[in-house]
């Protein structure tokens, strides 16, 4: 048997370095996207590789990245959140209008302790996160057009409590969280970096994060391995929502404001961090890794832009056929993948 | 058979083999109009293969092909059917979301010098169609919403009058009640009066005795007899299909097996009247610990709706699981496993996670016991590594991704699943389909010591070799009802088919 095992093993070598290369694509392609980004923009512009931006890129990468965490929950599951911006919005609005507000601000807000305005707006993004969960596995609507609803509706409770005005104040804890630091480094960027840390310990290290893969991987061989399908997609869309409340809240601090439709380009983002990462968009492949990763792409790409002074109109377009590549190296990853294994 | 008259169609000395596999070796085969031929066979005997090379699915043959005497040579399906020939296959394929007339004149509906299509008049001649045949539905209903020996039945139809002049059905009553069967008989005679010509390919020998003008029998790849109907009989059709002698290697089953007396040992699952749509209807029986229950049938006999009602996966319409003594309603498949059942599709990709590694694959379903939080990764391959040795899977690496694993040691992966907790009761289907003799060897003794070890174990196999090696007490399953006990009592292929 010993003997076998070895031979097997040589055989897996023989296999060579190509194929090993081939079945890892999903995470080569995004790393080495990172380095010719970084090395690009270092060159172009004196300004890009230094501390001080490193910082600023981390900074604004950190919204994304909270959100972003449990997004990667859910693609791993083969299932997309469109709801994710609008339940980031309403949670961030909500944890406003429960603190007092100055009186110039017109907003018929209930004002109370810090602490239970916390708590009041994370039940509310979790309530949300729960009736996108019901929807998917109860009634069974696809999780694109569940999430889809839950932006509106989501987006149409920000509407109500706001009203069109702007909050400023929110709970001292989520403002310091939010835009304070500590020793330089911003509170916002250790939250992420914990968050983003949890998650990955989350998937790699224990029971549900196995589920999670296994669900993602091959759902009906989930299911016909005796495992509660509908209750891991039902906890992931969860953690989808709860994830982006605490980016909702954490960001209205960021901004120093909270208002209607101010989280809008963050449902692109954070697909795109996923995706550009290389976590499958057929589930059960990718990671947390690749979601840094991604943030990084993604962090470096908005910020680098910036420093080489191109039109602002431009950018967008830009941003547009990074997506567009990461998408094609995506779906050809999974396929070289399936190829290796088959 | 009809003297007298020139063959519409005629095959002379056909061989057709796939990756040096032989599926048919110099078969001749001629067809009348207006006749229509039976034909059986095991599976795999090879009467699909030359329905599908007749139809233009396979072009890739030797042997002569002809048609109203001359040679033709089809290139594609679309060939044979602009030639007159079609044929229904044995797995529907309708648009169930369209109305049952878009179904009637699926790629040819009637339109005006527009080229918009003229729905009532489409509606019109879809109705006329199918009332000639019996069919009294609305046109403009949505075919998903029929049952499904109704589908089946529309589908047939639109086969039937779409003119063509040789219509191959493959297994078409299979999921038909016996009025609905009745009605495509009639309808068969009278298109039989209009000169077409019908091959008929059916599991159902009594199907094929009452309708058929002539029969012929395949035996590995080879045609080995040709008879009128009228001239045999279910027993001797039976005898020609399964053949006597030396042809076969394997033990081939064809005399009588002795079945031991039934187990005394406890109920591990009771089924009392369970019945699922029209797949299922008033099933009953019991399964014990230490007893190896087969179930046999043909295609679409119910079996894998009921080995999923078993699991959880599906709901019954009506009817009761009782396992040891508690009754069930299993409300998903976690809570079947959590019951102490464990079921083994008979599709491995249904069950197995190829782009997992081996040991991942193995752990999956015991995981809750192993670990309440966090993971255990060296126990996981400790419990995988034992797994593999005693099942001798190869190669015995349990970090290999499982897609690397030959068929038939996925196959061992499937049932290694479910082993190292062994569950009350194991459902397994097909679980030596497609596997070479070597595997299915050790399948069958993996099997016999899970029986050993006091499992109640349930086999579901459309191969009655599968469940005549396995079984020690048999249910023969026919049309979703529960038709025949074998116990303590000799059984053989034969008598397996007599009763199916």
């Amino acid at each position: 048997m010993a003997s076998s095992e070895t031979a097997a093993a040589t055989d897996q070598r023989a296999r060579g370095l190509a194929s090993f290369l081939r079945s890892q694509m999903r995470n080569i392609a995004p790393f080495l996207t990172l380095i010719f980004l970084s090395a690009f923009f270092a060159l172009a512009s004196p300004s890009f590789a230094t501390i001080d931006n490193l910082g600023n890129i981390l900074t604004q990468v950190s919204v994304t990245g909270i959100i972003a965490v449990g997004l990667t929950f859910v693609i791993l599951c083969a299932e997309i959140d469109l709801s994710i911006a609008s339940i980031a919005n309403v949670t961030g609005i909500a944890v406003a209008y429960f603190t007092l507000q100055e009186t110039y601000v017109n907003i018929a807000n209930i004002p109370l302790p810090g602490a239970v305005a916390i708590l009041l707006s994370i039940l509310l993004c979790a309530a949300l996160g729960l009736v996108n969960a019901l929807g998917l596995t109860v009634i069974g609507i696809p999780s694109f057009i569940m999430t889809l609803a839950m932006m509106q509706i989501a987006a149409g409770i920000s509407a109500l409590l706001v009203r069109g005005q702007i909050a400023y104040k929110v709970p001292s804890l989520i403002s310091t969280l939010g835009s304070g630091s500590i020793g330089g480094i911003p509170w916002i960027v250790i939250v992420a970096a914990i968050m983003l840390l949890g998650g990955h310990l989350v998937l790699t290290y224990t029971r549900f994060g196995r589920y999670v893969y296994m669900v993602g991987g091959n759902r009906e061989a989930a299911e016909y391995s005796g495992l509660n399908v509908k209750l891991i997609l039902g906890a992931v869309m969860i953690i989808s929502a709860v994830c982006s409340g605490i980016g909702g809240m954490l960001g209205v601090a960021h901004f120093g404001s909270a208002q209607q439709n101010e989280f809008d380009t963050y449902l692109l983002d954070s697909i795109a961090a996923v995706v550009v990462g290389g976590t499958s968009l057929f589930g059960g492949r990718g990671g947390i890794g690749n979601t840094i990763v991604g943030l990084f792409v993604l962090g470096v790409l908005n910020n680098g832009l910036d420093h080489v002074n191109i039109d602002s109109f431009l950018k967008i377009l830009i941003r547009g056929l990074i997506l567009l590549a990461a998408l094609v190296i995506n779906v050809y990853a999974q396929r070289l993948r399936e190829k290796a294994t088959e | 058979m009809p003297e007298g008259r020139l063959p519409i169609l005629e095959l002379r000395g056909i061989t057709k083999s796939f990756g040096g596999v032989e599926a048919l070796r110099g078969v001749d085969f001629a067809l009348l109009p207006g006749e229509i031929h039976g034909l059986v066979g095991e599976n795999g005997a090879g009467k699909s293969t030359l329905m599908k090379i007749i139809a233009g699915v396979h072009t890739e043959f030797s042997g002569r092909f002809l048609i109203d005497g001359a040679d033709r040579h089809f290139r594609s399906a679309r060939d044979a059917h602009a030639a007159g020939i079609a044929m229904v296959h044995q797995e529907l394929s309708v648009a169930p979301d369209l109305t049952v007339a878009e179904n009637v004149f699926l790629g040819n509906q009637p339109t005006n010098a527009l080229g918009l299509v003229q729905w009532r008049r489409m509606a019109r001649e879809a109705g006329e169609q199918l009332s000639r045949f019996g069919i009294d539905v609305d046109p403009m209903s949505r075919l998903g919403d029929l049952p499904i020996g109704l589908q089946q039945l529309i589908e047939i139809a639109r086969v039937l009058f779409s003119g063509a002049r040789i219509v191959i059905l493959d297994e078409p009553t299979s999921a038909l009640s016996p009025p609905e069967v009745e009605r495509l008989f009639a309808t068969l005679r009278r298109l039989r009066e209009q000169g077409t010509a019908i091959v008929f390919i059916s599991h159902f020998i009594e199907d094929i005795l009452r309708v058929s003008d002539t029969v012929t029998v395949f035996r590995n790849g080879r045609k080995v007899a040709e008879t009128a109907s009228s001239a045999t009989s279910k027993g001797a059709l039976i005898e020609a299909m399964i053949g006597r002698g030396g042809e076969v290697l394997e033990h081939s089953y064809t005399d009588d097996l002795m079945l031991p007396r039934p187990s005394d040992r406890p109920v591990v699952l009771k089924v009392d009247q369970l019945s699922l749509a029209r797949s299922l209807k008033d099933v009953s029986f019991e399964a014990h610990a230490g007893e190896v229950l087969g179930i046999y049938g043909f295609m679409g006999c119910g079996q894998q709706e009921l080995s999923r009602i078993l699991f959880g996966k599906v709901k019954p319409d009506a009817g009761t699981l009782v396992v040891e003594g508690a009754p069930k309603t299993f409300a998903s498949t976690a809570a079947a496993r959590r019951a102490g059942v464990a079921l083994v599709p008979e599709s491995r990709r249904a069950m197995l996670f190829h782009q997992e590694p081996v040991y991942k694959n193995i752990s999956i379903s015991i995981l809750d016991r192993i670990s309440s939080l966090l993971l255990k990764p060296g126990q996981e391959r400790e419990i995988a590594k034992r797994q593999v040795e005693q099942l001798q899977i190869r190669p015995p690496v349990v970090g290999l991704d499982l897609g690397m694993l030959s068929g038939g040691n996925q196959q061992k992966v499937a049932l290694a699943k479910w082993l190292t907790y062994p569950p009350k009761l194991l459902v397994l289907c097909e679980p030596t389909r497609g596997m070479d003799v070597g595997a299915k060897n050790d399948v069958i003794n993996i099997v016999r010591d899970l029986r050993a070890k006091g499992l109640a174990i349930i086999v579901l196999s459309t191969e009655p070799e599968t469940v005549l090696s396995l079984a020690d007490r048999i249910l023969v399953l026919k049309r979703g009802a529960l038709v025949r006990e074998f116990k303590n009592e000799p059984v053989s292929k034969d008598r397996l088919l007599e009763a199916a």
